[in-house]
């Protein structure tokens, strides 16, 4: 299954908490490579939380990262939501189109799975 | 500026095992810099900060007295000294060498960062090119209507907030100036002021929202502009509107008749609009529809500032250069020009040949090409913490936190200066102190007396 997808990266409150107790921390660490994903998609594609996915750029940039699911009523469907950080910059490209700021918010994106959760275990 | 200037709020001596409180402290957590959190500091570690939200509470009591070596040079411990030389070196061999970061430094040490730029003929730039750049850019296009929080916390009686999400970003954003506080014109507080949240995900932010819409991604152009059109009385087809927007045509009327009718209406917007396509395009149509708004009614707009004081970086570097980011001092004079100046543009074009970065962690928040460039060139960091870009760097300085360790001046998100009140001292050395220390040496290196 390979879908197209807008993914919304953004604060929250534990990543702004991780930011001070520590980049390297666990709390930190899960917060930014947890994929949210509406459950609305998750139910007619059949992921289910702790599934590994792939998403990929327009200009090919790739990331892998685990999903969990989405509050029903915050992301709608078509849309994945991800904490600020390593994850969400390495999906933005290098290109800011003459503003400084490269494109780090509505990202077009495919998504596919890699591995089931159960798999890994 | 001395050193005895930045020196006048430095932390009153603690006494082991005796419960110090500050009252008044300043959290530059974030862009609010609430500056009444009361802490109690015992044995140089802060056990309660009263009145923080929890990012300020996170913020507060995690940044204690560690024992890291103040400096590293290529990851291993060094001098002070030697890391001072090491990086007056690095700047001064170097080509194209960028200054980046200062968000989240006092406007002392931004002041004296700017300088060592002007001596390099460098390219300094803040955090504010990947936050509110495009805000930058879209004030000098099309002008600013705006207030100070406290005339939002007395006047405001229509809130909005436009793709920001406080509950998250800002938590005491509400509470302290703009939904809840009772003023001299709404004095019943919440019951006196309508809030609207727009964005495109249902945030913890809509739940405190009497109206919330919910609009297609990537449309905040085309919706701030039907706003506009509703304005002026102008005649648009609903269908079309609907349709590029995601929201129906009524929804957007009736929100037009709310703004006109309202006596002071403010519209805080955040990083959902300046991170999307069309960036400084859609701040600029958000700030001409507040433009547009003072035809009708007492209208103002303001962008939700993150660091706490990348709005005193915006200062400072204005002050300094005639520009707030982006500016390049390569022909001896200042010039700026976002996409070309600004940090990504700089690392991604593989243009810098060398590099320092202040309180700022590119090394996880840039793109894929440009942390490449980074990490294959010598630069000094400068950090409260351990981060992927300290470890990355030539040279690392370990500093003292501000507002907890040092005093300064910093800038809230309306462009009002707080002094830093410090709970205790720090074995490391300010980043004022780093930095003044390398602009002595990059001055002897030039031969710049004086
Ligand atoms: S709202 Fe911001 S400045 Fe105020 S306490 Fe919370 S993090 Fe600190």
């Amino acid at each position: 299954m390979t879908e197209t997808f807008i993914l919304i990266p953004g604060r929250t409150t534990d990543q702004g908490c991780g930011i001070s107790e520590g980049k390297f921390q666990d709390k930190y660490q899960n917060e930014i490579r947890a994929l949210q994903v509406a459950p609305g998609d998750m139910a007619r594609l059949g992921l289910r939380p702790g599934d590994r996915v792939r998403l990929t750029g327009e200009e090919g940039q790739s990331v892998e990262v685990c999903i969990t699911a989405g509050k029903k009523d915050e992301l709608p469907e078509g849309l994945l939501f991800i904490a600020y950080g390593d994850i969400s910059s390495r999906m933005m490209t290098g290109d800011t189109h003459g503003s400084g700021m490269p494109t780090s918010k509505g990202m077009d994106v495919t998504m596919e799975l890699v591995e089931r959760a159960a798999q890994r275990e | 500026m001395t050193s005895a200037s930045i020196e006048v709020n430095a932390p009153t001596a603690s006494v082991p095992g005796e419960l110090k409180i500050i009252a008044d402290a300043v959290c530059t957590f974030c862009g609010c810099v609430c500056d009444d959190i009361d802490l109690h500091v015992k044995d140089d570690h802060i056990v309660e900060a009263k009145r923080a939200c929890v990012l300020g509470k996170a913020w507060f009591l995690n940044h204690s007295v560690d024992d890291s070596p103040s400096c590293l040079i290529e990851g291993r411990p060094a001098t002070l000294e030697a890391g001072y030389d090491r990086a007056a070196k690095i700047l001064t061999d170097g080509k194209y060498p960028i200054i980046y970061g200062l968000s989240d430094s006092p406007c002392e040490a931004q002041r004296v960062a700017v300088g060592i730029c002007d001596w390099i003929s460098g390219t300094v730039d803040t955090t504010t090119s990947v936050c509110h750049g495009p805000s930058g850019m879209a004030f000098q296009g099309v002008g600013e209507v705006t207030c100070s929080l406290g005339e939002v916390a007395n006047r405001g009686d229509m809130i909005m907030f436009w793709g920001s999400n406080p509950a998250e970003s800002h938590p005491r954003h509400f509470t302290k100036y703009s939904l809840m506080p009772k003023g001299l014109f709404v004095p019943n507080g919440r019951k006196d002021r309508t809030c609207v949240v727009v964005d495109v995900r249902r945030t913890k932010s809509a739940k405190a929202a009497d109206i919330f819409i919910q609009m297609k991604p990537k449309k905040d152009f085309e919706a701030l502009w039907t706003l506009r059109a509703l304005a002026k009385g102008l005649e648009l087809d609903p269908e079309l509107v609907h349709r590029e927007t995601g929201v129906e045509f009524a929804v957007w009327q009736d929100l037009m008749e709310r703004m006109k009718a309202a006596k002071f209406g403010v519209i805080f917007f955040g990083m959902g609009l300046t991170m999307t396509r069309g960036k400084h395009a859609n701040t600029e149509a958000l700030l001409a529809l507040t433009r547009d708004m003072n035809a009708h009614t007492r209208f103002v707009a303001k962008p939700n500032r993150g660091h706490g004081n990348v709005t005193g970086a915006d200062n400072v570097v204005s002050w300094r250069t005639g520009y707030p980011f982006g500016v390049n001092h390569a022909r001896g004079y200042p010039r700026f020009n976002p996409g070309e100046y600004t940090t990504s543009d700089v690392l991604a074009n593989r243009e810098a040949d060398c590099g320092m970065t202040i309180a700022c962690d590119p090394m996880a928040n840039f793109s894929q090409p440009a942390r490449e460039h980074l990490a294959s060139i010598p630069f000094i960091a400068l950090d409260t913490k351990d981060t992927p870009t300290t470890r990355a760097a030539a040279v690392a300085f370990s500093v003292a936190t501000y507002g907890i360790n040092t005093g300064g001046t910093v800038y809230r998100m309306d462009d009002v200066p707080i002094p830093l009140r410090p709970a205790f001292a720090s074995p490391h050395p300010s980043d004022y102190e780093v930095l003044t220390q390398i602009e002595n040496r990059v001055k002897k290196i030039l031969g710049i007396t004086g």
